[in-house]
C-alpha cells in the first residue's frame, strides 16, 4: 500500500496560495496539524489565536462577515466540545463560509477522552447549515480543502495526519460515496479509518465465500439516504455500519434513520463506540478494544448470515502499525 | 507521612527519571520535567498535607470508564491519599505534565518505579495525558483550562462540609489563554473561597513556542490581581521562594503563586531546541546520542544505555 506522507500539508498550502481569501487559523497546535510549513513560508495569511478555542470561533464567524473564509486547525475535539455555543451562533446559524479542519478524529489520538472527538459527527450534522465531510485516505485529504472550501456555509471535516495509506485514486467529490464492491450477501458502511479496516477483511470474507457490498461515505452531511436505501434493499442478509465515533447519532444512526423512513426491512449492526468513552492508548488497540476493527467486522458479519466464516485474526491482512515516533508524526500529540 | 529524601533530592530524581524516560522512548515531555520539578516535589513532599497511598505501588490496568455498568470504577487520586476531612487534595490541571507528576510519585514513593514503564503503554492506567484513572490524577483535565473552575468547586464544597483540607491546583502558564481560567478566578474571589490555590508553572512555553509569539497574554499577575486572586511570585526553582510564596496569606480569597521557571532548568543541552520545547524528541540518533551524554553530564547521571542499531 502506498503511504502518503502529511498529504494536509501539501493539499492546503497549494489551495490556499491561489485564494488569498483563505486564511489559516491555528490555536497552539500549528505543528501537530501540520500547518507549520505554512505559518513559516506564508506568514501574513496565517493567524495564531492561541490555545483559546472560543474565542477562535468566533473571531472567525467575523472574519466569514468580511469576506474570508478562514480554515480552522485544531484536533477535531477542541472545534466543537467547549466552544459549541460559538460554534452554532458564530458559524453555523449565519452560514459563514468557514472550514474546521478536525485533526485526529475518534480513537486516532492517544489522548484518550479529552482528546478523542467521538460525538463530533452526532453534534455536527444535527446542527442545521453545516456541512460534515471525512477523508478516508491520502486523495481524500489532498481533495478535502479545495472541495470543503466550495461550500456555500460552514463545513467540518474530519482529517487524517501524518503517514496516510492512499487507497483511492479519485477525488474526494462532495455527495459522492464510493462503492468499493458490489456483493449481494451484507451491505458494508465505512467511512474514514475504518474503510481500511474493512479493506483488511476483503479477501478473507472473499474466501469464505461471503458477498460483501462496501460502501465509502466521505460526505455525512448532506446524508445521500436514497442511495443507501437502495444499495440495503439489494444485499440478502443487512447492513453493518462501522465508524470511528460513537453509533449513536453517527453513521449508524443515520443507515438506521435511512431504513426506517423508507420502510425498508433490513437487519442492522452498528460497529463503534457503544455509548461508552474511549481511553488512551494506540489506534489498532483501541480499534480492537472497543470492537471497531476489521475482525470486529467479521464476526457482526457473520451474526447477520447466521454462518461462521472461519475467519480469525491470522487471516485477515496485517494491521499497520505507526511508529511511535515517525519522522512524519508530528512531535507531541 | 515522613519525608525520606530532601525537597531538592525528590527534585533531581523527577529530572532524571522524565530523562531517562525520554531518551529511552525517543520522545517525552521533557521541558516539563525542567521547569516543574521543584515545584511537583515540592507539592508532594512538604507543602501538601496528604495521607499515605491507598493504591498499590504498581498500578492496575485500566479498568474502564465510569458507567452505571462498571461499579468498581476509581480514580487515580487514591495515589495522593485518602479522601477525608483534613487531607489536601492535589489536581494538575496540565494533563500532559503526566509524566513529570509520575516521575514524582515514583520519587516520593507513591508509585513503584514499574509504573513509569507502563507509560502509554496499551491497556494501562499511566496514560500519556493523564486521565482521572492514572496514578495521582482525580479528574480529567487534558481539555486545557477546566481545572482551577472544577478546583474552586470542590473547594467551596469542602468548606461547606466543614473541613479543613485544602485544595491545591497544578497550572501551566498556557491555560491563562483560556477564558475559563479567568471566570473560575472570578468566582472563586466572588464566593471567598480561599481554602483554594494554585501553583502555576510561568515557563512562557506553549505547544507552537514561545508565548509572546503565539498570544501575548501580558501581566499575569495583574490580571489575577484584578480579577480578584492575591498573588505571589517567586523563582520556581528556589525553593526557599516557593515555600515564601506559598505561605502568603489569601483570606478571603484565593491564592495564585506565579512560579517563574525555565524550560531548560538543569538540562542546558536543550536549548539548542529553543523554541521548539514542547514536546522532545530526538531528530537523529545523533542527536539522541549526544543529547543522552551531555544532558547526563549535566544531571550527574549515567548516560541511558542505548541498544546498538
Ligand atoms: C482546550 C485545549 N486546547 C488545546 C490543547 C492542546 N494542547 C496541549 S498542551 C497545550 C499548550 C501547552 O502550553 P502550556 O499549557 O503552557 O504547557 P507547557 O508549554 O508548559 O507544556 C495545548 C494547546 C488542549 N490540551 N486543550
Amino acid at each position: 500500500m502506498e503511504m502518503v506522507n502529511r498529504p494536509y500539508a501539501a493539499a492546503f498550502e497549494a489551495h490556499a496560495v491561489q485564494h488569498p481569501e483563505v486564511l489559516c487559523l491555528s490555536a497552539d497546535l500549528t505543528s501537530s496539524c501540520e500547518i507549520d510549513g505554512f505559518r513559516d513560508r506564508h506568514p501574513g495569511q496565517f493567524l495564531s489565536l492561541g490555545m483559546a478555542e472560543q474565542n477562535m470561533l468566533s473571531f472567525a464567524g467575523g472574519l466569514g462577515l468580511a469576506g474570508f473564509r478562514p480554515f480552522l486547525h485544531s484536533f477535531g475535539v477542541f472545534l466543537y466540545r467547549r466552544p459549541y455555543d460559538q460554534l452554532v451562533a458564530s458559524i453555523a446559524y449565519p452560514r459563514r463560509k468557514v472550514r474546521l479542519m478536525g485533526f485526529l478524529p475518534g480513537v486516532t489520538t492517544p489522548g484518550g477522552m479529552t482528546h478523542q472527538a467521538i460525538e463530533d459527527i452526532a453534534v455536527m450534522r444535527t446542527l442545521p447549515n453545516m456541512t460534515v465531510l471525512e477523508a478516508g485516505d491520502a486523495t481524500e485529504v489532498e481533495s478535502i480543502v479545495a472541495e470543503a472550501d466550495t461550500v456555500d456555509g460552514p463545513v467540518y471535516c474530519r482529517i487524517l495526519r501524518g503517514a496516510v495509506p492512499r487507497l483511492f485514486d479519485t477525488p474526494l467529490r462532495i455527495g459522492q460515496m464510493r462503492v468499493l464492491s458490489e456483493g449481494d450477501d451484507v451491505l458494508v458502511v465505512t467511512a474514514g479509518v475504518t474503510t481500511e479496516e474493512a479493506i483488511r477483511a476483503r479477501s478473507a470474507l472473499a474466501g469464505a465465500g461471503v458477498s460483501v457490498r462496501h460502501l465509502h461515505l466521505n460526505t455525512l452531511k448532506p446524508f445521500d439516504a436514497a442511495q443507501i436505501v437502495d444499495h440495503a434493499a439489494s444485499v440478502r442478509h443487512g447492513v453493518v455500519t462501522l465508524e470511528n465515533h460513537l453509533v449513536n447519532g453517527g453513521i449508524g444512526s443515520m443507515v438506521a434513520e435511512a431504513l426506517a423512513e423508507a420502510g425498508l426491512a433490513r437487519r442492522l449492526v452498528r460497529l463503534g463506540l457503544q455509548d461508552t468513552y474511549a481511553h488512551g492508548g494506540s489506534r489498532p488497540y483501541l480499534m480492537r478494544h472497543y470492537g471497531m476493527d476489521a475482525l470486529a467486522l467479521v464476526r457482526a458479519i457473520e451474526r447477520l448470515t447466521g454462518q461462521s466464516t472461519g475467519i480469525d485474526e491470522g487471516a485477515l491482512e496485517a494491521v499497520r502499525v505507526e511508529a511511535v515516533h515517525s519522522a512524519v508524526k508530528a512531535e507531541a500529540l | 507521612m515522613r519525608n525520606e529524601k530532601s525537597t531538592e533530592e525528590v527534585a533531581r530524581g523527577i529530572r532524571a527519571r522524565v530523562f531517562e524516560h525520554t531518551i529511552r522512548n525517543n520522545g517525552g515531555y521533557l521541558s516539563q520535567a525542567c521547569s516543574a520539578a521543584e515545584q511537583l516535589a515540592f507539592l508532594y513532599n512538604e507543602a501538601l498535607n496528604l495521607g499515605p497511598s491507598t493504591m498499590p505501588l504498581v498500578p492496575p490496568p485500566f479498568a474502564g470508564v465510569p458507567s452505571a455498568a462498571n461499579p468498581g470504577y476509581r480514580t487515580g487520586a487514591g495515589y495522593n491519599g485518602p479522601f477525608d476531612a483534613v487531607h489536601d487534595r492535589l489536581f494538575i490541571a496540565p494533563a500532559h505534565y503526566a509524566l513529570v507528576a509520575y516521575a514524582c510519585l515514583i520519587e516520593v514513593g507513591r508509585m513503584a518505579p514499574e509504573g513509569l514503564e507502563m507509560f502509554n503503554r496499551d491497556g494501562s492506567s499511566v496514560e500519556m495525558i493523564g486521565a482521572e484513572h492514572s496514578p495521582g490524577m482525580e479528574v480529567h483535565n487534558g481539555t486545557l483550562g477546566i481545572g482551577l473552575s472544577t478546583a474552586a468547586g470542590l473547594a467551596w464544597g469542602r468548606r461547606r462540609l466543614g473541613h479543613t483540607g485544602r485544595v491545591c491546583v497544578f497550572m501551566s502558564d498556557g491555560e491563562v489563554q483560556e477564558g475559563q481560567t479567568w471566570e473560575a478566578v472570578q468566582a472563586a474571589a466572588h464566593h471567598g473561597i480561599d481554602n483554594l490555590w494554585a501553583l502555576m508553572d510561568v515557563n512562557r512555553q506553549q505547544c507552537d513556542g514561545a508565548m509572546d509569539d503565539v498570544m501575548t497574554v501580558g501581566d499575569v499577575a495583574t490580571k489575577f490581581r484584578d480579577f480578584g486572586a492575591v498573588v505571589a511570585e517567586c523563582d520556581a526553582h528556589d525553593l526557599p521562594a516557593l515555600r515564601a510564596a506559598a505561605a502568603t496569606p489569601h483570606p478571603g480569597r484565593p491564592l495564585i503563586v506565579l512560579a517563574h521557571s525555565r524550560p531548560t532548568q538543569g538540562m542546558e543541552s536543550l536549548m539548542s531546541r529553543f523554541p521548539r520545547l514542547h514536546y522532545v524528541r530526538f531528530k537523529s540518533e545523533e542527536e539522541r546520542a549526544r543529547m543522552n551524554a551531555e544532558i547526563a553530564a549535566e544531571l550527574g547521571v549515567a548516560p541511558v544505555p542505548l541498544e546498538t542499531q
